[in-house]
């Protein structure tokens, strides 16, 4: 190696390569300032705004505060929905040095089960140590009394009340209000459908069944704010705006809570409903199914040993009124009567001998009257007052199944009433199409001849069947029944309008005049629910209705005590009161009670009772029967023959 | 103006402290700015404040110190600093105490410290021993073994790994060798053979976490929560500083926490969020102020080594300076590289005023035969 140091060393020339080394590098160093600056400009100046948004995006939260629910009241200003404060107690996990030893000495003051503290350290998991968990759900008065004073002794957990539904009549009125319960993910996901996921962000509860769910846009309200500013973990520093909800409308029910209660206490124990309409408005003044249940269960969540117990064969949960489907067997034969007379099948003086048989012609079946003597001359009115088949088989027969099928449906059979309830079956109106569309099945003739007594395929709900007396009461007016009234504003209500279908066209006023008069007489004359409404103060009108639900053959007579109960006949009652001017139409079913004159009759009459406790109306004398006198035409014994279709 | 003032009353009293005032400023005004910086982003903790206040101290106290040894003792002594520094690199490899993943301390019982710092220091002395030792402008195997020296370092504390450090270290040696007249044809040599050595290094030396912040970097947002959080969140406190910044102790991004290691390495975020755009043009000019000055002295040193070694070491300093902010402003992946003299934390900056104790030595003490 040589010496590695070199002697003569060219000073200058070396400061001079230096100094050229040390510009250059000066150089670099000016060009990488220009490049952070050029970056920084980039970000503060040109993105400032975008930068901005994201870093207030980050301290500023919005959070979403609940409006209250409206309420909900009968016509006469009773509260039948309020909303209570419910009280739970909430543990803040990281003031709390050992949680399980603290659970343990709460559990000696208060009720807690493994579930509440499996279900605590479960949702722990997914929470900020600071934010507070649910230990107990629903804490019950004496123990938030007793947690209350001493508080002091458990730092990081304390009492919090929200507003919950309470409804304080229970049962009586379940299948008409429904209720809220806590939105589930099906809830959620109709709700971002529908675009209301925002409104919905702090609510607890949702409408799940009948009035609560059926206007839950009308009874939730808006969503409030509250803006504040949160630091990375989430913790709000402090509050900056606050926008309070609007709180849900206070809404007004055509229910008359007395009335209804009057239904309840009616039915006791058996199944059926019972629907009463004002037909003048066509406010549904009661509405009842039993049997009914208890709707405060579901607001906190049913236990499974609970909600077990509603799944019985006598199926509560089922809104008997609205979604139950029915043969309305004699109920409709005023209908089809005026029908008859409308087409002019037949008049007011048409008139066919009852022996309590009717044949048709080449056909070897014989179809019997529930009175199997027969009822002799018979008459519409007559017909109509002691509900005799033989008539009613052979004005169906006359008419034929399209023109009885194109009236039925004006008068609501077969279609959804359009009540305010999400609750509801359409029944079937039955016709060829029909039949053949659901059924698979050819229309035969003697289908036609059992549709005269509202038997064959035609199923009908109690609120149609209602809807329908409504609509022949008020004369071809077709009314939609409703159970809201109107919204509650500053203490008085604002009634909503009257909501129509198209009427039905009168073809001649005096047909509808004689079906109205018959069914006058079914209960004042000698007809098939005199006996019910003996000695009131009021006018009443019906027709009975016994629905078969297992056909007896030709030459088999019903016999209750052989049939298992749930084959018994259900008994069914329309009627309506005063008779001149009806205040109130209703339809009683009573599955499997038996005769509609003797069973459900009295429960209509209970109710119209009721409805007019604190009304007086004039005296009234019997209407007589104006028509001419039947039994004046004697037959000879070869004329007692069945009453055979005259083609 | 302050400069001149202090040149003009006082040169002999500096002078006789072996201590450069115009830098001791620059250095005094940006850990002010930094003290300041460390209140609001540390939540005004006073406490911070006074841990921070006490390494100052220390850090200024080794400065001095340092700056009393004249250059020719740093050129004797370069040798022996650069040797001790590679075995205890091999020690650390070997017997080193684990951290984080990386094997980077060595414990001598009493104190635990990093062999790279002493590195930092050592190879650009060793480099500028080495060069200033042959005529300027070196040969070009000179040159090689210039790098030979540069990489045996490099290499060892890359394997610790600490590829941010050695990177570090290995732009330390390189400046010693450009500013000593590498010639322009090797440095496009060297220019290709890294750029050659790119793919080399990512599939055999760098670790997966290396790569994973290579690649968060390249797409921060292909993360958000995960690796590309510091960035994302460090741009938005930027970002949001705007022209004039929200003030100090008013940076939401800082102050409610968003943004992470605050008052370390990711404090240029938290100064530019208060003191906006033009806060940043203050403290770039600072930093140029110092780095000017430093470069001054390299210009005005006696000779080649110490011309070489303060060269480096300024440069050197700037890097630190130019990583740091690229890399909280997103224009370089994350290397933990603290903002020099700002940022909250120890070791580093007792070596970088060692640096500049260096610097101040070669400032002002000259021998008699000056040609000035």
């Amino acid at each position: 190696m040589p010496s590695p140091r070199i002697l003569i060393k060219d000073h200058s020339a070396e400061a001079n390569l230096f100094a050229r080394r040390t510009f250059i590098g000066l150089l670099v160093v000016f060009v990488m300032i220009a490049m952070v600056l050029t970056n920084l400009y980039y970000l503060q100046i040109s993105r400032f705004e975008d930068y901005q948004t994201r870093a207030d995006g980050n301290r500023i939260k919005v959070l979403p505060v609940a409006p209250n629910r409206g309420l909900i009241y009968d016509r006469n200003g009773i509260l039948l929905a309020e909303n209570r404060p419910v009280f739970s107690l909430q543990v803040i996990p990281e003031e709390i040095d050992d949680l399980e030893l603290t659970i343990n000495t709460l559990s000696i003051l208060l009720d807690i089960d493994k579930e509440d503290v499996s279900d605590f350290y479960r949702d722990l998991k997914g929470t900020r140590r600071f934010k507070p968990v649910n230990l107990i759900n629903r804490l019950k008065p004496k123990e938030v009394a007793l947690f209350s004073a001493q508080q002091h002794k458990y730092p990081g957990i304390s009492v919090e009340a929200r507003l919950a539904r309470y409804y304080p009549y229970g049962s009586a009125l379940t299948h008409v209000i429904g209720y809220v319960a806590k939105i589930n993910k099906k809830d959620l996901q109709k709700l971002s459908e529908a675009g209301f996921e925002a409104n919905y962000a702090a609510t607890y509860d949702i409408g799940k069944r009948g009035i609560e769910k059926y206007h839950e846009e009308k009874l939730h309200g808006k969503v409030g704010f509250q803006e504040v500013e949160v630091n990375n973990q989430g913790r709000i520093i402090r509050i900056l705006d606050f926008s309070p909800p609007a709180p849900g409308q206070d809404i007004v029910l055509n229910i008359d809570m007395e009335l209804q209660q009057e239904a309840e206490k009616a039915f006791a124990g058996m199944k059926g409903s019972v629907v009463a309409i004002d037909p003048r408005d066509g406010g549904v003044l009661a509405l009842y199914s039993s049997p009914s249940y208890d709707p405060n269960l579901f607001v906190h969540g049913i236990s499974s040993k609970n909600y077990k117990k509603l799944l019985t064969t006598d199926r509560p949960l089922f809104n008997r009124a609205t979604q139950g489907q029915y043969p309305p067997a004699s109920t409709v034969k005023p209908l089809l009567a005026l029908t008859g007379l409308e087409a002019k099948v037949i008049t007011p003086e048409s008139r066919i001998y009852d022996v309590g048989k009717y044949k048709l012609k080449n056909v070897e079946r014989e179809w019997r009257d529930h009175n199997p003597w027969g009822h002799g001359w018979v008459d519409v009115t007559k017909a109509i007052e002691v509900s005799c088949d033989i008539f009613f088989y052979d004005l169906a027969y006359k008419l034929g199944i399209d023109r009885i099928s194109e009236s039925m449906y004006e008068f609501g059979f077969g279609d959804y009433t359009g009540i305010d309830l999400h609750e509801e079956a359409d029944g079937i109106m039955p016709s060829r199409g029909i039949v053949k569309a659901l059924f698979n099945l050819p229309w035969y003739i003697g289908d036609t001849i059992n549709i005269g007594i509202g038997q064959s395929y035609w199923t009908a709900t109690p609120v149609q069947l209602t809807q329908s007396i409504v609509t022949l009461v008020n004369r071809g007016r077709r009314i939609i029944p409703q159970i809201i009234r109107g919204n509650m504003q500053k203490d008085k209500v604002v009634v909503q309008a009257i909501k129509e279908r198209r009427p039905i066209a009168i073809k001649d006023e005096h047909n509808w005049d004689i079906v109205l008069d018959a069914m006058y007489g079914t209960v004042n004359r000698k007809g098939s629910a005199r006996n019910a409404f003996k000695g009131t103060n009021y006018t009443s009108a019906g027709k009975t209705g016994t629905a078969q639900l297992v056909s007896i053959a030709a030459d088999e007579k019903y016999d209750a005590s052989k049939l298992s109960k749930k084959n018994h006949d259900n008994a069914m009652y329309v009627g309506y009161a005063p008779y001149d001017k009806p205040q109130i139409v209703l339809s009683v079913v009573l599955e499997n009670a038996g005769h509609g004159g003797a069973q459900a009759a009295p429960i209509a009459r209970k109710m119209m009772d009721n409805y007019f406790k604190d009304q007086t109306f004039p005296e009234h004398q019997v209407i007589e029967y104006l028509g001419q006198e039947l039994e004046e035409l004697k037959l000879t014994q070869t004329e007692l023959k069945p009453v055979v279709a005259q083609p | 103006m302050l400069r001149m003032k202090l040149d003009s009353h006082s040169r002999s009293f500096w002078n006789r402290i072996h201590c450069d005032g115009t830098l001791l400023l620059g250095l005094l005004v940006l850990m002010v700015v930094g003290l300041a910086t460390i209140y609001s982003a540390g939540g005004q903790d006073i406490a911070l404040i006074q841990r921070q206040c006490t390494r100052l101290a220390l850090a200024l106290g080794v400065m001095l110190v340092v700056a009393q040894i004249p250059p020719m003792a740093y050129q004797k002594l370069s040798v022996y600093f650069y040797v001790i520094g590679i075995a205890m690199l091999i020690a650390v490899l070997v017997v080193g105490v684990s951290s984080k993943g990386a094997q980077r301390w060595l414990d001598l019982g009493f104190f635990r410290f990093q062999p790279s710092e002493i590195m930092k220091l050592a190879v650009p002395m060793m480099v500028a021993w080495y060069i200033s030792r042959f005529n300027l402008p070196p040969r070009t195997w000179h040159i090689l073994i210039g790098f030979v020296l540069v990489a045996i370092p490099t290499l060892l504390i890359a394997r610790q790994p600490d590829l941010g450090t050695s990177l570090l270290i290995a732009c330390s040696g390189v400046f010693a060798l450009f500013l000593a007249g590498m010639s322009w044809r090797f440095i496009s040599f060297v220019a290709v053979a890294a750029s050659a050595f790119t793919p080399i290094m990512w599939i055999f030396l760098m670790q997966d976490y290396q790569k994973q912040r290579v690649l968060t970097f390249l797409n921060p947002e292909s993360d958000p929560l995960g690796s590309g959080y510091h960035i994302i969140q460090s741009q938005i406190a930027i970002g949001s500083g705007g022209a004039q910044g929200k003030g100090w102790l008013q940076g939401t991004q800082s102050q409610l926490e968003f943004l992470p290691e605050r008052h370390t390495d990711f404090i240029f975020a938290v100064f530019s969020e208060e003191f906006g755009f033009w806060g940043v043009v203050g403290l770039l000019a600072i930093y140029a102020f110092i780095v000017m000055r430093g470069m001054l002295i390299a210009v005005k040193a006696q000779d080649a080594f110490s011309k070489i070694l303060a060269g480096s070491i300024t440069l050197t300093f700037f890097v630190y300076v130019f990583v740091n902010m690229g890399m909280v402003s997103g224009i370089l992946p994350v290397v933990g590289v603290p903002l020099p003299l700002v940022s909250y934390g120890g070791t580093s900056m007792v070596t970088l005023l060692a640096g500049f104790g260096i610097l101040m030595a070669i400032s002002t003490q000259r021998r008699i035969v000056s040609r000035e």
